[in-house]
């Protein structure tokens, strides 16, 4: 038919564009980064902890540090609030319950991320300075904000990942006479990883991105965290940071970051690629 | 292939909807072009100056109907960028002008103090500049070595690019860098902030957004007042420029000349700006 063939290009030209502004993103910050990258030499780049940009040393080591520590800490807590109310609300709960608690948790991933940084700042951060020590803006608070930011993905994915276990392998699981929770610890959750490892790492890519609650609880410091109360710099808040300042080799050395920054999530997509891939193809085995 | 009528329906029904979307986004950016006044003044540049330039901007649009001035932050560069750009009429920067940048014409608008500031409860009153030198390098570790408090020192700098910093970096540190233990704020509200929780905290900023919350030190023995700064004796000042390109438009050049008129350097002065006359 005419018409369904000019339709169907117009949706291809629109699937396209979205596309578009994904390549061209990555070919500006390449673009951009790549320069600096090489005349500073990636391994100098990656691993010295130099970040004086006004004297021309770009140093991101402590950053990385930084971003990776913060995610673990989020992730932490991420996987075990995240995972535990999957588990209830896919299981143990009563249905109308459900209908209530689920909405509220997907409301979360609606709150605008400044709003967790601006409660970080003015609830989280004394609470830590005051009982704990050490400055409040920490790698502890930022984990905390972002652990519950990463909730609302956990917890739908892994809901998900729960409910698409084949019934029969629950029922035929209590029928040999194991308990409700032994057939969720033993049975349940080992058919459902592939689904709860993607719910992670896709909780992961979430946290690592993350950059305006950050900034505002994790104090921004350019030196490696020696303890969770220490504060750090991520790779995102230093962009944020810097960039509304930043020209000539400042700027693309952000950019480079933002490079490094990339790179670092692609690898966590293709991981969370592999092995939700890997998932289907076991449980199909099962 | 037998088409289904209603699902072909459908998409037409549906390409519509996009399409009217798309006409209405057009539409919309049309109107957003053609709203640009004509007589209008964009201004952007450091946090520092924002403030101060937006309630001029405002007795301005009230003394000159007709006249919108729109006043952005984004940092000293930034300003400057902009400026070069041609974004922005009147670039603010809150720092020296430094190599290509000279070629810019620059308009002393007001100088301001930089202000070391402390928590309320901390008992130091005095710093040498040596002394503020050695705590931002990370030298000076304790408020005990300084005959305070037996508490660690928290160091709250101003994230690198920004023109408190550098302005403090110059008339302070030299040649030393500031430590790598040092918290990074992005804007004088969020230093202030800080300091104000924190007993331990040292931080510094424009002395005319301090207000009464925190403490301010004495540099060198010398209280950071607009009196003392005024009379050349506090050594923390620097000045708050207008930058522009060589050509000028009028309604520009009419702001300028009202912000360095007596009317609004008084209104500076109120607000704790050093007033260049």
């Amino acid at each position: 038919m005419k018409t369904d063939k000019i339709i169907s290009w117009i949706l291809l030209l629109m699937a396209l564009t979205a596309i578009c502004g994904l390549a061209l993103i990555t070919i500006f910050i390449f673009k951009e980064g790549l320069p600096i990258l090489v005349k500073v030499g990636p391994v100098k780049f990656i691993f010295s902890m130099d970040w004086y940009p006004s004297e021309g040393e770009f140093g991101i080591f402590s950053m990385i540090v930084g971003s990776l520590a913060v995610t673990c800490g989020a992730l932490i807590i991420g996987i075990i609030f995240g995972i535990g109310c999957a588990i209830l609300l896919a299981q143990f709960c009563p249905p109308r319950l459900v209908s209530i608690l689920k909405p509220l948790v997907e409301l979360l991933a609606g709150i605008p991320s400044v709003v967790y940084g601006f409660i970080g700042v003015v609830v989280l951060v004394p609470l830590i300075r005051d009982y704990l020590g050490g400055p409040g803006l920490s790698v502890l608070a930022s984990s905390i904000v972002l652990g519950i930011m990463v909730l609302p993905t956990i917890i739908s994915i892994s809901i998900d990942a729960i409910r698409s276990v084949p019934g029969a392998y629950r029922e035929g699981s209590i029928a040999l006479g194991a308990t409700e929770w032994q057939t969720m610890c033993m049975l349940t959750l080992k058919a459902a990883r592939s689904g709860i490892v993607a719910a992670i790492i896709l909780g992961m890519g979430r946290a690592i991105g993350e950059t305006m609650a950050v900034i505002m609880v994790a104090g921004n410091t350019l030196d490696l965290p020696q303890s969770i109360l220490d504060p750090v710099r991520t790779l995102t808040s230093n962009i944020a940071l810097e960039m509304g300042y930043a020209a000539g080799t400042h700027r693309q050395a952000l950019f480079a970051t933002g490079v490094i920054l990339f790179i670092i999530i692609m690898i966590l997509n293709s991981i969370a690629l592999v092995v939700s891939k890997h998932g289907i193809k076991s449980r199909k085995i099962l | 292939m037998g088409c289904n009528v209603k699902t072909k329906r459908e998409l037409i029904k549906f390409s519509w909807a996009i399409f009217n979307v798309f006409s209405i986004i057009l539409v919309m950016f049309l109107f957003g072009c053609s709203k640009t006044h004509k007589n209008s003044i964009n201004i952007v540049g450091s946090t520092s100056v924002q403030p101060f330039a937006e309630m001029l901007a405002q007795e301005f649009e009230r003394l000159n109907p007709g006249v919108h001035v729109e006043v952005q932050g984004g940092g000293s560069t930034a300003g400057i960028q902009s400026v070069l750009q041609n974004i922005a009429d009147i670039g603010t920067c809150s720092r020296q002008l430094a190599g290509s940048e000279t070629n810019l014409n620059s308009i002393l608008i007001a100088k301001d103090g930089l202000a070391i500031v402390v928590h309320p409860s901390n008992s130091i009153d005095n710093l040498s500049r040596e002394q503020i030198r050695d705590i931002f390098s990370g030298k000076i570790t304790s408020w005990k070595e300084l005959g305070g408090k037996d508490q660690p020192i928290r160091i709250i700098t101003r994230e690198e690019g920004s023109g408190t910093r550098e302005a403090f970096v110059k008339m302070v540190m030299g040649k030393s860098r500031i430590s790598r233990k040092a918290l990074n704020q992005e804007s004088n509200g969020a230093v202030k902030e800080l300091v104000k929780n924190d007993p331990c905290g040292i931080g510094y900023m424009s002395l005319g957004l301090v207000g009464n919350e925190l403490k301010m030190v004495s540099v060198d023995g010398i209280k950071p007042t607009i009196d003392e700064a005024k009379a050349g004796k506090y050594p923390l000042v620097r000045p708050f420029l207008f930058v522009t390109k060589n050509e000028i438009k009028p309604e520009s050049q009419k702001f300028i000349d009202f912000v360095l008129s007596s009317n609004a350097q008084e209104i500076l002065r109120r607000e704790g700006l050093i007033p260049i006359k």
